[in-house]
């Protein structure tokens, strides 16, 4: 419960964060809702002397949509996504996704930069951004640049962004067609025992693109594209759903823990993937 | 151990300042420093919700954020929403439905519930109980808390369309 002592920063500018990160190196981290990290540091798993607290820096709270691309701002909360009528419109996954993230409060402090950069395989939004080909935008010494969603994840707790860069936005193309989060969880809160995203574009009854990602499933999130190529060209036949369940059980690697053993992840994957299928084919 | 920094907050309109170290958890800094017990603590996992208060209009879990974060910050906990002599609709309502028996998750649970109905004047039982999701009760199984918010809703309603 009691975190230990540290140096606290909450600059201004980016600037001023880059700036801090380059002097102390490995002793500092950036903290954007603190719902992962202050949890981490209460049980003493994390130890980080300088603390670099982003609230005060502007130009990361925004959401922008326009034909093409939809741009967030790593400062935008879970509960901004939920909030937020025109991003719903245009991808409706992510209220859909962002409604099976922890609980009220927790929304209303932590951000999809946070998210998507923690690096734990629990989290939804890594899979998610998978599914609809994100890119995030990191900013270093160097300056800014961008890394592809299903380039970013490297480990558990390791990604492709640098000790001294700063993720600062997370952009999608609009998606296209029909989606799906469907998230089995032990209970509110619960990180997924498994988790699909699907998006899925239907074209006189036949499917014509299909991108897949799993969550939880692996020490990274998993971007099947075998199993969304099981499914082009297909009516989405009992056959098609089987073929793209087997490709994405070839790709994913579960381990065992309190959420059940092996086996059972398998099987789980496998229920929650084939119904995704069918909720965004119901919505294609 | 860091150095003492001077804080500034606002707890339920009235101005704190004080010398705290960064790593002070807000929920400390409320029980402990200003005397502010009715947040609670329930759990170390962020989990339970009995320390939720209102930070400049959130619903926050005051173990999950430092002092250094809450700077210059508003905040509304249970004693700033209604006290014995002027209950507010929810505390009346958590009295004559039941919705509470050891009453330690009902400082953060109505707290909760203030800004549900904010946000939600009219909930449906299934957005009570999804909007009240981050705060658990070893007591009551919920249901006279559900009870407690939709009669409070109604009160609220009634009062804001008398006013109008």
């Amino acid at each position: 419960m009691i975190p230990a002592a540290f140096e606290y920063h909450r600059p201004k500018d980016m600037a001023g964060v880059l700036s801090i990160l380059e002097e102390h190196g490995d002793d500092a981290r950036v903290m954007a809702g603190g719902h992962s990290l202050i949890p981490m540091m209460k049980l003493r798993m994390a130890d980080v002397p300088h603390l670099i607290d982003l609230q005060d820096v502007g130009g990361m709270s925004d959401i922008e949509i326009d034909a093409d691309t939809i741009r967030i701002g790593a400062m935008v909360t879970q509960h901004d996504i939920i909030d937020n009528e025109a991003l719903a419109q245009a991808a409706p996954i992510l209220r859909e996704a962002a409604l099976q993230i922890a609980d009220p409060q927790v929304r209303y402090m932590g951000t999809v930069g946070g998210n998507v950069a923690n690096g734990d395989p629990g989290n939804d939004m890594p899979g998610l951004m998978q599914c609809l080909d994100a890119t995030f935008t990191v900013v270093g010494p160097d300056g800014e640049r961008d890394i592809a969603a299903r380039e970013f994840y490297e480990a558990a707790y390791m990604t492709a962004r640098g000790d001294e860069e700063v993720l600062t936005a997370v952009t999608i193309p609009v998606p296209m067609g029909g989606y799906a989060y469907e998230k089995q969880k032990r209970k509110i809160g619960d990180y997924a025992t498994a988790a699909a995203a699907v998006q899925i574009v239907k074209d006189g009854g036949s499917c014509v693109s299909a991108s897949i990602a799993m969550t939880n499933l692996s020490d990274t999130p998993i971007y099947s594209e075998a199993a969304g190529d099981a499914l082009v060209g297909t009516s989405l036949d009992d056959a098609a759903i089987k073929a793209a369940v087997a490709a994405m059980l070839d790709d994913i690697d579960p381990t065992e823990d309190n959420r059940g053993p092996v086996a059972f992840k398998k099987h789980v994957a496998g229920v929650i993937l084939r119904r995704a299928i069918e909720r965004a084919w119901s919505r294609a | 151990m860091s150095k003492k920094q001077h804080y500034k907050i606002t707890v339920n309109g009235k101005e704190e300042e004080f010398l705290a170290e960064p790593r002070e958890l807000l929920i400390y800094t409320l029980r402990e420093r200003l005397n502010i017990t009715g947040p609670h603590i329930g759990c170390e996992t962020s989990h339970c919700g009995a320390c939720t208060v209102t930070i400049d209009g959130k619903s926050v879990k005051s173990c999950t954020m430092f002092v250094a974060q809450a700077d210059g910050k508003k905040i509304t906990t249970i004693e700033g929403i209604g006290g014995p002599d002027n209950l507010h609709p929810l505390q009346t309502a958590f009295k004559e439905h039941h919705g509470l028996q050891c009453g330690y998750c009902t400082p953060g649970m109505i707290t909760r519930a203030k800004k549900l109905l904010e946000e939600n004047p009219n909930p449906t039982e299934a957005e009570i109980r999804f909007g009240m999701a981050g705060n658990i009760c070893r007591c009551t199984g919920y249901q006279n808390i559900v009870k407690s918010i939709q009669a409070a809703a109604a009160e609220m309603n009634a009062a804001k369309e008398a006013a109008e």
